[in-house]
C-alpha cells in the first residue's frame, strides 16, 4: 500500500489544477465533483494506508521519490515518511477535509462559478500542502508544506478580496506567520550545520551527541515557527482576524488542521524536545499563558466566530502545555478530538450564519433552537465535548493533559483547570446566546430562518458522532487498564512518557476525586452561564472595568500597534525620506552632477587655437619625460 | 667624430623645431619646423646607426650590423615627402578658402 502514498497528496493537487485552470468553463457541479471527489479518494487511500500502519508488524517506512537538493556534502531528498504519527494526521486532514469540502459546496453556493471554483482550488491546494507537511520525511519537505499552507491561509482569508479589511487580515496572518517561519528556517539551517542531515530517521538518533545548548536553541527556534503557525503568544493575534475568511475555511484551516501544524512539528521532533528541558518549560509556559489569555478574551466577545477563534487559540495553548510537560500523546490526542469538535463548532456557526444571512453578532441571535434543530443538537454536542463533560471526546484528551501537567508541575494544573472552566463558561454563553431565549434580530431575519441544506447538515452529524465517540480511543488507565488505543498506536514514534521525578504521585482515588471535582465545577459554570444568558433580552453591556478590557482583547492589537507597527512606520519613513531620498539619491545624483560640472569646466580647454593644443601636447610630453626619469615603471 | 656632436646638433634642431611650432602662426613655417624636428630625429638615427656599425665593423669587416637604420631613414624620408605633399595641398586649399595661412583663424572646430 505504501507505494501509493504519493496519491494522497497528488489527488488534491490534481483537483487544484483542474479547478484552478478550468474555473471559467467548468460547471458548478463539475467543480463540486472534482473538489470533493479528489479529497474523498485521498481519504480512502489514507484509510487503506492506516490499515497497513495499524498492523502489528509495521515498521516506519521512508519512500524516496527524487533528489531535491544535491550538492557536495548536502543531500536532501524529496521523501515521504509513513509512520503512526503521519498517518494519524493524514486521517484527520483528509477526513475532516472531505467533510468540510462537502459542507462548502452548499455554504458557498451564492458565489459565482469562477469564484466558487477558485475557492475549491484554494482548498485543494491547502490540503495538498498540509499533506506534504505531515508526510515529509525531512524538515525541508515539511517546510515546503509549511509555507504552502501559509500561502493558502492567506489566499483563503482574503478570499473576498474586495473587502479591504479582509485583505488586511490576510496580510496580517501572512506577516505573522513569516516571523515564525524565520525561526523554523534558522532551526533547519542550524540542524544542517550541526548534524549534516535533516531527515528524521537519520537526525533523531544523532541529537543526543550534540551539546545541550545547541539542542535548546534549535528546539526554541522550531518553537518560534510553531508559535507563528499555531497562534501562540506573542504571534497569536492573526488567528482571530483570520475569521475574515469563509466559515468552512475557518473550520478547516484555522481550527482543525493548519494551526495544529506546530503541534505536529513538536510532536514529530519530540526526541529533541525531550533532550531540552528548558525549551519544554518555555513551551509549557507559553502554552498555558496563551490558553489563559485567549480564554479570558473569549469571555466577552460577541462575534460568534471570534469566540470560536479565541477558543481555538486557547485550546492550542493547552496542547502546547501538554507537549511542554512531555505528554506528546496527550497533545496529539487533543489535536484529534479538538479537530472534531472545533470543526463541528465552526461548521455549526457557519450554519447559523448561513441561516442569519451573514449576521455574526450573537447579541442579535437567540432562540434559534426551534429553527435549526440539527445544528442545535450538534452544536450542543460540540460544546459539551469542548467543556470536557464525559463521555464526550474532549473530556478524555483534556483530562489526560491536565493529569500530565499535575504530575509535572501542579501550577500548570491549576491554570489548566482555570482555562477549562472559562472554556466551558464562554462556550455555553455562546450556546445559550445563540440557541435559547427569544430571537433578538430583526423580524425580517426571523422570517428567513431555516435549517441548512443536507450537504451542510451531513458533515455536522458525522462530526457530532465523532465528537461523542472520538475520545474512546484514549480511555485513561483508571477506567479501563490497557485501553489507551491511541497511546499504544503512537508509542513507536513518541519517546517514553515516564516522568522521572513526578511532583505528585497520583493514586487512582485522587485522580477520580480530581476528575469528579473538575466535572462538578464545569457543570457549575454551565449552570451560571445558563442563568445569565439563557434568557437574555437586552444586549450585554461591556463598557466598564475589566469587561471592557476583555471585550477589547486586552488591547494587545493596540499594544502591538504602538510598540511595533508605529516605530517601524516611523523608522521606514525616516529611511525613505532621509536615507533614501537624501543620502542615497544624493550620492547618485551627486556623481551625475559632478560629471556635468567638470565636463563644463574641461570644455573650456577646447579653445580651437591650434597653438594652445600644441603647447598642451608639448607640456604633456615633457611631463611624461620627467616622469620617466624619476619614476621607474 | 664623437657621437656627442651629433646628439647636440639633433637636440638643437629639435628644440628649434619645437619653438618654431609653438611660437609661429604661419602654417607654412610651422610645417617647416615640423620637418625640422623630423629630420633632427633622422639625423640622430643615422648617427647611432653608424656608431653601432663601426663597433661591429671593428670586430668583423664583413658585417652589415647597424646599417638597417640607415636604410630605414630613407623610408622615413619618402614617407615624409608624401606627407609634405598632402600637408602643402591642405595649406593651399586653406589659402584658397580663407586667403590666409594664419592658424589662429582656424578655430572653427571649437563649435
Amino acid at each position: 500500500m505504501s507505494k501509493f502514498v504519493f496519491l494522497i497528496p497528488l489527488l488534491p493537487l490534481i483537483g487544484f489544477l483542474i479547478n484552478g485552470l478550468g474555473r471559467n468553463f467548468l460547471s458548478r457541479t463539475a467543480v463540486i465533483m472534482v473538489g470533493c471527489g479528489v479529497l474523498i479518494a485521498s481519504f480512502i487511500t489514507s484509510l487503506l494506508l492506516f490499515k497497513e500502519v495499524a498492523s502489528p508488524d509495521f515498521t516506519t517506512q521512508v519512500i524516496v521519490y527524487f533528489d531535491f537538493i544535491k550538492t557536495a556534502g548536502l543531500d536532501i531528498k524529496f521523501a515521504f515518511q509513513v509512520d503512526q504519527l503521519s498517518v494519524l494526521f493524514l486521517l484527520i486532514i483528509t477526513g475532516i477535509g472531505s467533510l468540510i469540502h462537502i459542507y462548502s459546496s452548499a455554504y458557498m453556493h451564492d458565489e459565482t462559478v469562477p469564484h466558487f471554483a477558485r475557492y475549491f482550488a484554494y482548498l485543494n491546494l491547502f490540503i495538498f500542502s498540509m499533506l506534504l507537511l505531515v508526510l515529509g520525511a525531512n524538515f525541508v519537505v515539511m517546510f515546503i508544506g509549511w509555507e504552502g499552507v501559509g500561502l493558502c491561509s492567506y489566499l483563503l482569508i482574503g478570499y473576498w478580496f474586495k473587502n479591504k479589511d479582509y485583505n488586511n487580515a490576510a496580510k496580517k496572518a501572512f506577516v505573522m506567520n513569516r516571523i515564525g517561519d524565520l525561526g523554523f528556517l534558522l532551526a533547519i539551517f542550524w540542524m544542517l550545520s550541526q548534524f549534516g542531515t535533516i531527515s528524521y530517521l537519520e537526525l533523531f538518533p544523532k541529537v543526543a551527541t550534540a551539546p545541550v545548548y545547541v539542542i535548546t536553541c534549535i528546539t526554541l527556534l522550531l518553537f518560534v515557527g510553531a508559535m507563528g503557525k499555531s497562534a501562540q503568544i506573542p504571534l497569536y493575534t492573526w488567528l482571530p482576524d483570520a475569521m475574515a475568511g469563509p466559515t468552512p475555511v475557518s473550520a478547516l484551516i484555522h481550527a482543525a488542521t493548519m494551526v495544529t501544524a506546530g503541534i505536529y512539528m513538536i510532536a514529530r521532533s519530540n526526541v529533541m524536545y525531550s533532550l531540552a528541558p528548558h525549551t519544554q518549560d518555555v513551551v509549557a509556559m507559553i502554552g498555558i499563558a496563551t490558553a489563559l489569555l485567549a480564554a479570558t478574551i473569549a469571555l466577552k466577545q460577541n462575534d460568534i466566530k471570534k469566540v470560536l477563534a479565541y477558543s481555538t487559540v486557547s485550546q492550542l495553548g493547552l496542547m502546547f502545555m501538554a507537549l511542554g510537560v512531555g505528554a506528546y500523546t496527550a497533545g496529539v490526542f487533543h489535536v484529534m478530538t479538538h479537530a472534531f469538535f472545533k470543526a463541528l463548532l465552526f461548521l455549526g456557526a457557519g450554519s447559523v450564519i448561513h441561516a442569519m444571512h451573514h449576521e455574526q453578532d450573537v447579541m442579535k441571535m437567540g432562540g434559534l433552537k426551534k429553527y435549526l434543530p440539527i445544528t442545535h443538537i450538534t452544536f450542543l454536542i460540540a460544546c459539551l465535548a469542548i467543556s470536557g463533560i464525559p463521555p464526550f471526546s474532549g473530556f478524555f484528551s483534556k483530562d489526560e493533559i491536565l493529569i500530565a501537567a499535575l504530575e509535572k508541575k501542579p501550577i500548570f494544573y491549576v491554570l489548566g483547570v482555570a482555562t477549562s472552566l472559562m472554556t466551558s463558561f464562554y462556550m455555553f454563553r455562546l450556546y445559550f446566546l445563540t440557541f435559547s431565549g427569544k430571537f433578538r434580530g430583526t423580524s425580517e431575519q426571523e422570517h428567513h430562518l431555516h435549517e441548512s441544506p443536507k450537504a451542510m447538515t451531513f458533515p455536522l452529524i458525522v462530526l457530532g458522532i465523532l465528537s461523542i465517540v472520538g475520545g474512546l480511543v484514549g480511555i485513561p488507565a483508571i477506567f479501563m487498564g490497557d485501553a489507551h488505543v491511541l497511546g499504544k498506536f503512537l508509542a513507536p514514534v513518541v519517546v517514553s512518557q515516564e516522568i522521572l521525578h513526578p511532583a505528585i504521585h497520583l493514586t487512582h482515588s485522587t485522580e477520580f476525586a480530581l476528575m469528579g471535582g473538575l466535572i462538578a465545577l464545569i457543570l457549575l459554570m454551565i449552570f451560571i452561564a445558563s442563568k445569565k444568558y439563557a434568557n437574555l433580552s437586552e444586549p450585554e453591556n461591556s463598557n466598564s472595568g475589566i469587561s471592557k478590557v476583555l471585550a477589547n482583547k486586552w488591547y494587545v492589537d493596540e499594544l502591538y500597534n504602538v510598540i511595533i507597527v508605529k516605530p517601524i512606520n516611523v523608522l521606514s519613513s525616516f529611511l525613505s525620506r532621509i536615507v533614501d531620498n537624501k543620502i542615497i539619491d544624493g550620492f547618485v545624483n551627486g556623481i551625475g552632477r559632478s560629471v556635468q560640472y567638470s565636463a563644463r569646466q574641461f570644455r573650456l580647454l577646447q579653445s580651437g587655437q591650434v597653438g594652445s593644443y600644441v603647447l598642451i601636447m608639448v607640456v604633456c610630453i615633457i611631463i611624461f619625460f620627467i616622469f620617466q626619469l624619476f619614476w621607474k615603471f | 667624430m664623437p657621437i656627442n656632436y651629433y646628439i647636440f646638433l639633433s637636440v638643437a634642431l629639435f628644440a628649434i623645431g619645437i619653438v618654431g611650432v609653438l611660437t609661429r602662426r604661419n602654417a607654412i613655417i610651422i610645417f617647416m619646423c615640423i620637418e625640422l624636428m623630423l629630420n633632427a630625429v633622422n639625423l640622430l638615427l643615422v648617427a647611432f646607426s653608424k656608431m653601432h656599425h663601426l663597433k661591429a665593423y671593428a670586430l668583423n669587416h664583413a658585417t652589415t650590423v647597424g646599417t638597417e637604420a640607415q636604410l630605414f631613414v630613407f623610408f622615413i624620408m619618402v614617407v615624409a615627402a608624401a606627407e609634405v605633399t598632402v600637408g602643402l595641398a591642405i595649406i593651399v586649399m586653406l589659402y584658397r578658402n580663407i586667403h590666409s595661412v594664419d592658424i589662429n583663424f582656424l578655430n572653427r572646430l571649437k563649435h
